[in-house]
């Protein structure tokens, strides 16, 4: 049966010009096939801005509600590792940026160091997040039974205004959407990170440098989509509250 | 050889990738040192500004955007306008809903 698809086929195959193995039948050029993969890519990261953009939109709400609260749930959190974060994420995306660069090259080499390199930031990114989790562990900020609002009533620090325990309560809204906004955000790096042990297993072994670059291509638009959800995260969590409004 | 659907691919180089992550990193370290400075209303503006900035040096230039046809660049600012509406229609109507009864 396959064999005798194939015989019909080099009939066909003699009447147009050579095309390269990876060019579907139902596109005219391969760079037709190209920008059709990304269009499709584009349209399921719209749906993502979409998702995201909601999380966005319940912590506008929520932090002009409860905005002491919001303030000083924000001020908790470190800048230090906030801003490592970002730079490390930054860097991911241009070493996901030079691994497209490489497949378009045909730099097999290249791509699979490229790749490696992005694997190892990203878990960098992740390990810094959990020691932020962990801080917040330890001090009883994660919501829940175990939410503590001694540091918000008593603040340790005299500088900061101490908030009433009503108030203080709704700080444990912060964090819910702190957690849940930096959750979501660090599966879309967990699933990134496992697509991507299965990129480099592949790009070892030969592939996606052969002129066919649709899979890395898209997997670098997705990458890079994370890191912009990062972008506008790391301000509003940690950098819009330090000088609250009187 | 062009038919309607036909866009020459643009390779980016390395070149230009580093350009972008230099300018990221010094956006990223000029918003945390203005996020230092009190200028009261401006700060979330300085702090989203800069976001939006770099965001746009992502998808231009990471995301290839700059380099892409103009379907490309319309599905991308249609998706972005979009999500601005949204955005706007929720607050106008949580900001109006209470009007007249204080």
């Amino acid at each position: 049966m396959d064999s005798h698809a194939i015989v019909t086929g080099q009939e066909q195959h003699e009447e147009h010009e050579e095309h390269p193995a990876y060019l579907r039948h139902h596109f005219v050029t391969v760079e037709q096939q190209r920008e059709t993969a990304s269009f499709g890519m584009w349209l399921f990261l719209l749906t993502e801005i979409m998702f995201f953009g909601g999380l966005f939109m319940a912590y506008l709400l929520y932090r002009n509600w409860y905005y002491d609260a919001f303030v000083a749930g924000s001020n908790t959190l470190g800048i230090g590792l906030g801003t490592t974060n970002t730079a490390v994420l930054i860097l991911s995306s241009f070493t996901m940026a030079m691994g497209v660069y490489s497949a378009e090259t045909r730099n097999r080499k290249g791509l699979v160091t490229f790749l490696s390199l992005t694997i190892l930031l990203g878990l960098v990114f992740l390990g810094i997040k959990s020691k932020e989790y962990h801080d917040k562990y330890v001090e009883h900020h994660i919501p829940g039974a175990s939410f503590s609002v001694e540091d918000f009533v008593h603040p340790a620090d005299k500088r900061d205004v101490p908030l009433a325990p009503d108030m203080a309560q709704h700080a444990q809204l912060f964090f819910f959407l702190y957690f849940a906004m930096t959750g979501m955000h660090a599966l879309h790096m967990v699933i990134g990170i496992s697509i991507l042990f299965f990129l480099l297993y592949h790009a070892w072994h030969g592939a996606y440098t052969n002129g066919h670059t649709s899979t890395i291509d898209n997997f670098g638009l997705y990458w890079h989509f994370v890191d912009i959800v990062w972008i506008f995260l790391f301000p509003l969590l940690y950098l819009i509250s330090r000088h609250p409004l009187k | 050889m062009s038919t309607p659907t036909e866009h020459e691919h643009h390779v980016v180089g390395p070149k230009t990738y580093g350009a972008i992550l230099a300018a990221l990193l010094v956006l990223t370290a000029t918003t945390t040192g203005v996020a230092y400075l009190d200028m009261g209303v401006f700060n979330p503006i300085a702090a989203l500004g800069i976001a939006c900035l770099k965001a746009v040096l992502v998808i231009l230039f990471f995301m290839h955007i700059r380099y892409s046809s103009k379907l490309m660049m319309l599905t991308v600012g249609a998706g972005f306008f979009t999500f601005i509406v949204l955005i706007t229609m929720t607050l106008s109507d949580y900001i109006s809903r209470n009007w007249g009864l204080w």
